[in-house]
C-alpha cells in the first residue's frame, strides 16, 4: 500500500541557525535607537520629525521602486527602514522635509535599487545620500547654521567646525565627558557617543557587525589625528576629540560596517577600517569639509572589492 | 524540540555545532525485519539498454551476490526469496539505478559462496563479496594496485550531527573491527591503520591494532579532507581526493563487516542505523539492507505528515527522499525524520555580503563571491577563480546564510555539471 502523503524533498543542510535579514535589520535599529533618542531629547520634536520622515519615506521609496520595477516587495526585510533611520540620524534637526525626502530617494533609489537592490549596492546608501546633500545644500546641512535658533546650556558650536576655523584653542575647554554624553551639537543621532558605543558593542556581540571594522576604524582615526596633533598642537585637535565629535562613532559602528559595501576577510577589514578612519581625519584636518566622514566611507566602499582580493588560500590550493 | 539550532544570542554569531556523543546508556539496537519485500538499488550502466542478468521469479539466497550488468557494481541479497520486480530507479545527479525487489520467503537459506573461501582471506574475495555490505567498504579501491593505499583510516566517528552509529559499532563490535583490521592488513599492502575516535575516547581503544587518533568535537572536523589536514598534516589538493594521497577512509562498520564475514563465512546483510525522530529522540536499529525506511519508522511508531522530510543521513549532509518506501542502503548510517515546521527552508533572496559564510567555511573559500557566479550559472569561472573544487561539502555556509541561499546545493550542482561537461568533452566519451 503506497503512502500517499507528500514529503518535502530539499537539499542538505536541513538545519539553519535561524538568522534572517529582518533580524539583522531589527538589531541595527535597536542598536541605533538610544543614540537617536538622545538626539530627539537634545533637539526636540523637529529631530523626531526628521527621523520619522526619513524612515517612512525610505520605506515608501523602496515600495514605489518595487512596484515600478515590478520586483518582489522587499520592504519587509527592514533594510530600507535601516537606511532611512541611519540617514536621518546624520541630518541636522531642522532640515526641511523636501530635503529629507530627496535624501531618502537618493539613498534608496539611486544608491541602492539602481545598483540591483539589497546586497548589490557598492556604496553605503545613507552615506551617498548625505554626501550629495552636503554638496547640493551646503547651507542646509551646516550644523551651526541649522541650529542657530536653539539655545543650549553648553557651547553651541559644531566642535569640528570650530576647530577647523579657530584651531585647537577653540575646543580646548570642551569636556570630553560632555562630548561623550551627548552635550554637543551635530547630526541628530550622532551626538550621543556613549549610546553609539553601547549600540555598536551590542551589534558586535550579536554578530551583526564585525569587530575588525570599527576597531581599525577608530584606531586609524586616533593614529592619524595623533600624528596631526603632535605636528601642530595649536592647529589640530587631539585624537580623543576627533573620536567623540562629528560622525566618528556613528561611522565606526553604523556606516563603515554596512554589509554590502564592506569587505569580509580579516586583513581587508582591518585595512578598510583604518583607511576610512584616517581619510576621515585627513578631510577634517586638511580638507574643505569640517566633517567629511561620509566621503571617507565612500572611498572605503570604492576600494572594498580590491581589498577583498587579499584572501586566505583555500584548502588544498597551491597557487 | 525544534530541530533548527538557533544561533547563540551572544558570541559573535559563530555556530557551535558539535557532533553527538554516543549516550552512556544506550539500549541495544532494535532488530527490525522488513514487513514486506526489500528493495536493492543496483547502479545501471550509463548508456544503452542493458539487460539484467537475473529474471523476475528467480530465487535468491541470503547473502547472494547479484551482479546485473557486469559493470562492476553488485548488490547482496539480504533475504532469501524470489525476485518480485526489476524497475528503473532514478537517483540524484544523473545516477540511474535498477531497483531489485525481493519478496522474502519464510525459510532463510544462506548463500555458501563466501564460506567456501573464507578460511583463506584474499582481497579478490573481499572485493567480490563484501563491497555491497554494511558500511559499503571501499574494497574495490583497496584492490586497485595502480594507486596503492598506504594508510587505512577506520572512522569510528560519525560524519554528521545527531548520528552515533559508528561510535556504537566501535563500542560494541571491537572484536570484529580488530579481526577486520587484521584481515585487511593481511590481504592488502596497507602499511598503517589509524582509528578515528572522539577526542576523549582515544585512551579507551588501545587493544585494537592500530594507532588511535582523536577528532575534535566541533562539526565538521570529522570530514575526511579536514582529518587529512588537521590530524595527518597532509592537505588534499583541491579537486583531488584522500585516495589520491594513498589514504582510504572506511567506516568502523565496514571494517567490522569484513572481520565478521571472514570469521563466519557469511556475508553480513544487516545495517546499523541511528533513527532520529521528530522529537529529537535517537534510537539504534538494525535492519537488513533494502528494508523500506517506512518499515523502520513504523517500528518506532513515528507517523509522517504532509510536508515532513525523511532524510537519509544527518541534518547537515543527508539526502531527503521522496517516499517512505525508499530502502536502507549499505551506507545509510541514519534516518532523520523532520517535522515540516522544523526544517530549514531556502529562498531566492540575494546575497547581502554579510560574510558569515566566509568566516565559517573550513575550506576558507570566498563563498560570498562564489555564490554570485553559481547563481549566474558560471561554473567554470567559479572553479577557476573562486575555489569551487576546494569545497568539503559540510553545509555550514547554507546553515548560517541570512538570505537562506541553498549554497551547498549550488556548489554540488556546479561540481556535478562540471564533471558532466568534462566527461562529455573527454575523447573517450
Amino acid at each position: 500500500m503506497p503512502d500517499r502523503k507528500k514529503l518535502v524533498v530539499a537539499f542538505a543542510p536541513f538545519w539553519h541557525n535561524g538568522n534572517r535579514i529582518t533580524d539583522r535589520s531589527l538589531q541595527i535599529i535597536l542598536a541605533a535607537l538610544p543614540a537617536a533618542l538622545i538626539g530627539v531629547y537634545r533637539f526636540g520634536t523637529p529631530a523626531l520629525g526628521v527621523l520619522a520622515l526619513a524612515v517612512s519615506s525610505a520605506v515608501l521609496w523602496e515600495l514605489a521602486f518595487n512596484r515600478v520595477a515590478k520586483r518582489p516587495v522587499s520592504v519587509g526585510d527592514g533594510t530600507a527602514a535601516v537606511i532611512g533611520l541611519l540617514f536621518g540620524m546624520m541630518l541636522p534637526a531642522t532640515l526641511p522635509w523636501w530635503a529629507v525626502v530627496t535624501g531618502t530617494f537618493l539613498a534608496i533609489v539611486v544608491a541602492r535599487q539602481i545598483y540591483g537592490g539589497v546586497g548589490a549596492n557598492t556604496f553605503n546608501p545613507a552615506a551617498v545620500a548625505v554626501a550629495i546633500l552636503m554638496l547640493a545644500w551646503k547651507q542646509r546641512m551646516d550644523v551651526d547654521a541649522a541650529l542657530v535658533n536653539y539655545a543650549f546650556d553648553f557651547p553651541a558650536a559644531f566642535p569640528l567646525a570650530a576647530v577647523k576655523a579657530f584651531g585647537n584653542s577653540a575646543v580646548k575647554d570642551l569636556s570630553l565627558m560632555d562630548l561623550f554624553l551627548g552635550r554637543q551639537v551635530g547630526g541628530i543621532g550622532t551626538i550621543g557617543g556613549a549610546a553609539l558605543l553601547a549600540g555598536g558593542v551590542y551589534l558586535v556581540l550579536r554578530g551583526v557587525i564585525r569587530w575588525e571594522i570599527p576597531v581599525s576604524f577608530l584606531a586609524g582615526m586616533a593614529v592619524t589625528a595623533g600624528i596631526f596633533h603632535a605636528a601642530d598642537p595649536a592647529r589640530f585637535a587631539p585624537p580623543a576629540f576627533h573620536l567623540l565629535t562629528g560622525f566618528s562613532l556613528f561611522g565606526a559602528f553604523f556606516l563603515a560596517p554596512e554589509d554590502s559595501s564592506s569587505p569580509v576577510n580579516f586583513i581587508p577589514m582591518l585595512i578598510y577600517g583604518a583607511v576610512v578612519g584616517s581619510i576621515a581625519v585627513l578631510i577634517r584636518n586638511i580638507g574643505v569639509f569640517a566633517e567629511g566622514l561620509v566621503f571617507a566611507v565612500l572611498v572605503g566602499n570604492l576600494i572594498q572589492p580590491l581589498l577583498d582580493k587579499i584572501r586566505p588560500k583555500a584548502l588544498g590550493k597551491v597557487s | 524540540m525544534t530541530m533548527t539550532k538557533p544561533k547563540p544570542l551572544w558570541g559573535m554569531g559563530r555556530p557551535r555545532l558539535e557532533y553527538t556523543q554516543l549516550p552512556a546508556r544506550i539500549e541495544r539496537p532494535e532488530p527490525i525485519r522488513p514487513a514486506g519485500p526489500v528493495t536493492l538499488l543496483h547502479l545501471r550502466p550509463a548508456e544503452g539498454k542493458a539487460i539484467p542478468a537475473v529474471k523476475i521469479g528467480e530465487t535468491v539466497k541470503t547473502g547472494q551476490k547479484l551482479a546485473l550488468y557486469g559493470n562492476g557494481d553488485y548488490v547482496t541479497s539480504p533475504v532469501t526469496g524470489a525476485i518480485a520486480a526489476l524497475a528503473p530507479f532514478p537517483g540524484s545527479f544523473g545516477r540511474n539505478y535498477t531497483a531489485v525487489t525481493i519478496a522474502p520467503a519464510p525459510q532463510e537459506v544462506f548463500d555458501d559462496a563466501l564460506s567456501a573461501v573464507h578460511r583463506t582471506p584474499s582481497l579478490a574475495a573481499a572485493a567480490d563479496f563484501l563491497a555491497a555490505g554494511p558500511g559499503a567498504p571501499g574494497l574495490p579501491r583497496l584492490a586497485d594496485t595502480e594507486r596503492p593505499v598506504k594508510t587505512l583510516v577506520v572512522c569510528a566517528v560519525d560524519q554528521d550531527l545527531l548520528v552515533f552509529t559508528q561510535q556504537y559499532v566501535l563500542s560494541a563490535r571491537g572484536h570484529d573491527i580488530q579481526n577486520g583490521i587484521r584481515i585487511l592488513k593481511q590481504i592488502s599492502g596497507i602499511e598503517e591503520v589509524v582509528i578515528l575516535t572522539r577526542k576523549e575516547a582515544v585512551q579507551g581503544f588501545g587493544h585494537i591494532v592500530g594507532r588511535v587518533m582523536g577528532v575534535e568535537h566541533g562539526y565538521p572536523s570529522a570530514l575526511p579532507p579536514l582529518v587529512m589536514a588537521k590530524l595527518f598534516g597532509r592537505v588534499v589538493p583541491a579537486g583531488r581526493t584522500c585516495e589520491d594521497l594513498g589514504f582510504c577512509f572506511m567506516s568502523a562498520e565496514a571494517v567490522a563487516s569484513v572481520g565478521s564475514a571472514f570469521g563466519t563465512g557469511r556475508v553480513p546483510v544487516n545495517k546499523l542505523l541511528t533513527v532520529i525522530l521528530k522529537d529529537g529522540a535517537a534510537r539504534l536499529a538494525e535492519a537488513p539492507i533494502g528494508t523500506p525506511i517506512g518499515d523502520i519508522l513504523k517500528h518506532f511508531d513515528a507517523a509522517t505528515a504532509e510536508g515532513d522530510r525523511i532524510v537519509i543521513g544527518g541534518p547537515m549532509r543527508g539526502t531527503a527522499v521522496y517516499a517512505p518506501d525508499h530502502p536502507v542502503q549499505p551506507d545509510t548510517d541514519a534516518i532523520l525524520l523532520l517535522d515540516a515546521a522544523a526544517a530549514a527552508h531556502v529562498s531566492d533572496y540575494p546575497c547581502i555580503n554579510c560574510g558569515e559564510c566566509v568566516r565559517v567555511c573550513p575550506a576558507r573559500m570566498q563563498i560570498n563571491l562564489l555564490v554570485r557566479y553559481l547563481e549566474a550559472g558560471k561554473f567554470e569561472e567559479a572553479e577557476e577563480s573562486y575555489d569551487l573544487d576546494a569545497c568539503v561539502e559540510c553545509g555550514l555556509c547554507s546553515y548560517v546564510c541570512v538570505s537562506n541561499i541553498p549554497i551547498l546545493q549550488y556548489i554540488t550542482l556546479a561540481k556535478h555539471e562540471l564533471a558532466r561537461m568534462r566527461r562529455a568533452e573527454s575523447p573517450n566519451a
